[in-house]
């Protein structure tokens, strides 16, 4: 399901293209490659990643790369908060390769990663000039970095599931499709608001019957789940389909890192979570077919939950009220899901059409206690201490 | 049925679809509602809610002692405020306004002190909204990146005399042999469980609650904004389990006005009791300080209300011919006389009218001189889904006992009344209505859980 587009998108999409139009610049520029013409030289052995300058002024960028290791690396350039402002992967040994970007003022963090694994080896440079966006709390720029690593985390995990549920699928398997399916969908419900930030990837993966546009192909795991639970057959396209879908989850695991993330944004996701849940699930809308609501509104209350205990921390300084309430709300909603627990059933949890009208009411008055409160946590984080 | 010639002060007490409703007698001044700032002059005073409340408080004794004396209600004042402090709370005896929105919550708290909180939070916000204030830090001008904490429907709104009226139902006291709060000991003996009458379908996602709040306004923009705001404080600790919106008041408190007609056509509310009766008041609506014995004693100053939704089969009613409708009411359709008479409030003379019409057997002279206070109003929710209108009375009634009120009027009513072919009751709840709030350190219930 989308959710409005957020400014974040939109900043987003705007650091995107300008990535694009630097790419075109860039090759033109190779000839210049061993002139000192203010590229940034990172030499990246098997364990170091050293930089020609720590300082440099603040616009087009350029990152002169040489791979004097043994090892295969690759190089990234982070923002706070572990944003992704370029990268160049797969960078053999005696190999080099230019990177380009447009960046602000302010301080960034140039990796290496040899055997292209973990974290990588990190230098702090600072790209100088006057910056607009005023100091952030480290802590908050620590809360960010372990969020964009949790939402990394989940896009990593969801594939390996979704090629599960992909293959039954193609092989024609109704029945392995059948308890593939909700478990696919697991990392991808715990981070939507992060996905949705993208705008494109959402309504080609997640979108919902009502949710097309005249013209626009239903693509996803809901047309699989209405071919699998309704028409009760998988067709040739269904299987074309399926490879799609992880086509487009693999674009989704590939740009999350460079998601526009901030304290804010997370704080707001999180309540945009459980809007999904009080919009979509608590009327059965969203799993329609398979009516596995309940675990697609444990995954999004487990994502709202992370994002809120990371902020925490500073909420907890500023509001202490407001995460004793969370606190109790999140324990609470979790307590009320439990109880919807069917071992039984491939996702852990009953049939959606078989919760009644109290318990749907039981459920929606959980979410509303829950996401009021959330909705305040924006403020609690965003204000300047 | 009963005595021949009525007393002059007959009052039919509705109880059933309130049809018989009289036209209230001659015409009695209107609840005097003190000179108030408007909307705009308060948003000026940044904070002027508390001060508010002090001069409310007196102005609403100055009506109860000058009421007899108080200009006509006629010319309606839509833009002031009422006084939310005072002995009793207002959105009883208030001059009825056009429109409503009526809620019932379930407390899903079981923290007695998070309960008193949020009813201390809701009586500070009722203050405000009822002042035509917004609550909080306002609609705009907070942090962009969060809510607001007022919804700001309401902006530019002169206050509308908005009402919110506070109750508690039986089940706050106890639910399941569970005494929830502790409040097992100070349940009122009034407060019963309403028994079950001949004829009721009940729906129970249309009725009960823990805790009710009536909001009565000239603007249902303003009366919704202020059940959507008050459903918004209590998210985790309340939620809302019902709900009704009303206009077209199918009684009203101001005798001197003319009497509203009911969704079947009949004018409503003749002899409904006058706001400004400080004697009927005290003997029918308002709980004596000796009323209670024992734990029931913070009733006292209060009142109970009984609020029934009743669907009325509109098609079948506009295909009966007239004379049969105005032998089941016991009145003519255009002047609202009663059989045998000339004008509306010309005194019923009950032997002459049939022994089922609505009017003879809701007459006080037909139940021991009992009468209630109506404020109903008339809904539709639209169509039914078998293109029936969704239409009837939404019935409120407050009065000092239920035991002596609702309950026999609506037995006999329930029985005999030639009326039941076209209604059915279909929601139906109970509410202990505390007394008013005292001033700004005095919260909705303090009473109850002191």
């Amino acid at each position: 399901m989308r959710a409005l587009r957020s400014a974040a998108a939109v900043t987003a999409a705007v650091a995107a293209t300008l990535t694009a139009v630097s790419g075109c610049a860039q090759k033109s520029d190779a000839a210049a490659d061993d002139a000192q013409d203010g590229a940034v030289h990172v030499t990246a052995t098997d364990d170091g990643c050293a930089v020609s300058k720590k300082e440099f002024p603040a616009g087009h960028l350029r990152l002169a790369v040489k791979n004097k290791g043994t090892k295969v690396t690759e190089v990234y350039v982070y923002a706070p908060g572990d944003r992704i402002v370029t990268e160049r992967e797969n960078i053999g040994p005696g190999t080099g390769a230019d990177i380009v970007a447009e960046i602000a003022p302010g301080t960034y963090e140039i990796a290496c990663k040899p055997g292209m694994k973990g974290s990588g080896i990190r230098q702090k440079v600072t790209a100088t000039g006057k910056s607009t966006a005023p100091a952030r709390d480290p802590k908050l720029d620590k809360a960010v970095a372990a969020y964009r690593a949790y939402v990394q985390e989940q896009a990593d995990r969801t594939l390996p599931e979704a090629r599960k549920f992909a293959d039954a699928v193609k092989a024609g398997d109704i029945e392995a499709a059948k308890k593939a399916y909700a478990v696919s969908r697991t990392g991808w419900e715990r981070t939507e608001p992060v996905a949705e930030s993208f705008g494109d990837i959402d309504p080609k993966v997640d979108v919902r019957a009502d949710g097309l546009e005249d013209g626009q192909q239903w693509t996803g795991w809901h047309k699989l789940e209405q071919s699998l639970w309704e028409k009760k057959e998988i067709t040739a396209d269904d299987k074309k389909l399926a490879d799609r879908l992880i086509t487009d989850l693999e674009d989704w695991r590939k740009r999350v890192g460079k998601a526009e993330i901030t304290p804010t944004s997370m704080a707001n996701g999180a309540k945009e979570l459980l809007d999904e849940v009080a919009t979509g699930k608590v009327t059965g809308e969203e799993e329609r077919y398979s009516h596995t609501d309940l675990s697609d509104f444990q995954a999004n209350v487990e994502g709202a939950q992370k994002a809120y205990e990371l902020l925490k921390p500073v909420a907890a300084e500023r509001r202490p009220e407001l995460t004793k309430e969370l606190d109790k709300q999140f324990a609470a909603i979790r307590a009320l899901l439990d109880r919807h627990r069917d071992s039984g059933s491939p996702d852990g949890f009953a049939a959606y059409d078989t919760v009644g009208k109290d318990e749907r009411k039981e459920l929606s008055d959980g979410v509303n206690a829950l996401a009021e409160p959330l909705s305040k946590l924006a403020a609690a984080v965003a204000t300047a201490k | 049925m009963t005595n021949g010639e009525t007393k002059k002060s007959g009052t039919e007490g509705a109880a059933g679809p309130g049809a018989e409703a009289g036209t209230e007698g001659a015409a009695a001044p209107e609840a005097a509602q003190p000179r108030t700032p408007s909307r705009r002059a308060l948003l000026g005073w940044g904070g002027a809610g508390l001060a508010l409340g002090a001069v409310a408080a007196g102005g609403t004794a100055a009506a109860l002692r000058t009421g007899s004396d108080a200009a006509p209600a006629a010319a309606a004042r839509p833009a002031e405020a009422v006084p939310f402090h005072g002995a009793h709370q207002a959105g009883i005896a208030t001059a009825v306004q056009d429109r409503l929105h009526f809620a019932a919550f379930d407390v899903k708290t079981d923290d007695r002190a998070e309960l008193i909180a949020l009813l201390k939070e809701w009586t500070q916000a009722a203050a405000r909204m009822t002042a035509g204030s917004q609550i909080g830090s306002g609609a705009i001008g907070s942090l962009a990146e969060a809510p607001p904490d007022d919804t700001g429907e309401a902006l530019g709104l002169p206050p509308s005399r908005l009402t919110l009226t506070f109750g508690i139902g039986p089940t706050l006291f106890e639910s399941g042999g569970k005494d929830r709060f502790g409040l097992r000991d100070r349940r009122p003996a009034a407060l019963v469980d309403l028994p079950r009458f001949p004829g009721d379908n009940l729906d129970p996602a249309r009725g009960g609650g823990d805790l009710c709040v009536q909001a009565c306004a000239d603007d249902p923009q303003v009366a919704v904004h202020a059940i959507r705001n008050l459903a918004r404080i209590g998210f985790g600790k309340v939620a809302v389990r019902w709900s009704q919106l009303g206009f077209g008041k199918t009684s009203s408190t101001t005798p001197d006005a003319q009497t509203p007609r009911n969704m079947f056509g009949f004018k409503d509310g003749t002899r409904n009791i006058a706001g400004t009766d400080a004697k009927a008041l005290e003997q029918h609506v308002w709980v004596g300080a000796r009323d209670e014995k024992g734990g029931g004693a913070w009733m006292a100053g209060g009142s109970y209300l009984v609020a029934r939704r009743i669907r009325m089969h509109i098609e079948t009613w506009d295909r009966t011919s007239l004379r049969e409708q105005e032998d089941i009411f016991g009145r003519d359709k255009g002047e609202g006389a009663a059989v045998g008479r000339k004008n509306e409030h010309d005194a019923p003379h009950l032997p002459s009218m049939p022994p089922t019409s609505h009017v003879r057997l809701a007459h006080p002279d037909s139940n021991d001189g009992i009468r209630i206070l109506r404020r109903g109003y008339s809904f539709t929710d639209g169509t039914d889904g078998l293109g029936r209108l969704d239409a009837g009375l939404f019935f409120l009634a407050y009065q000092r006992d239920v035991r002596q009120g609702f309950v026999p009027l609506q037995q006999r009513l329930a029985r005999h009344d030639a009326l039941n072919e076209y209604i059915q009751h279909v929601g139906s709840a109970l509410f202990a209505i505390p007394p008013g709030v005292g001033g700004a350190d005095d919260w909705w219930g303090r009473g109850l859980f002191a």
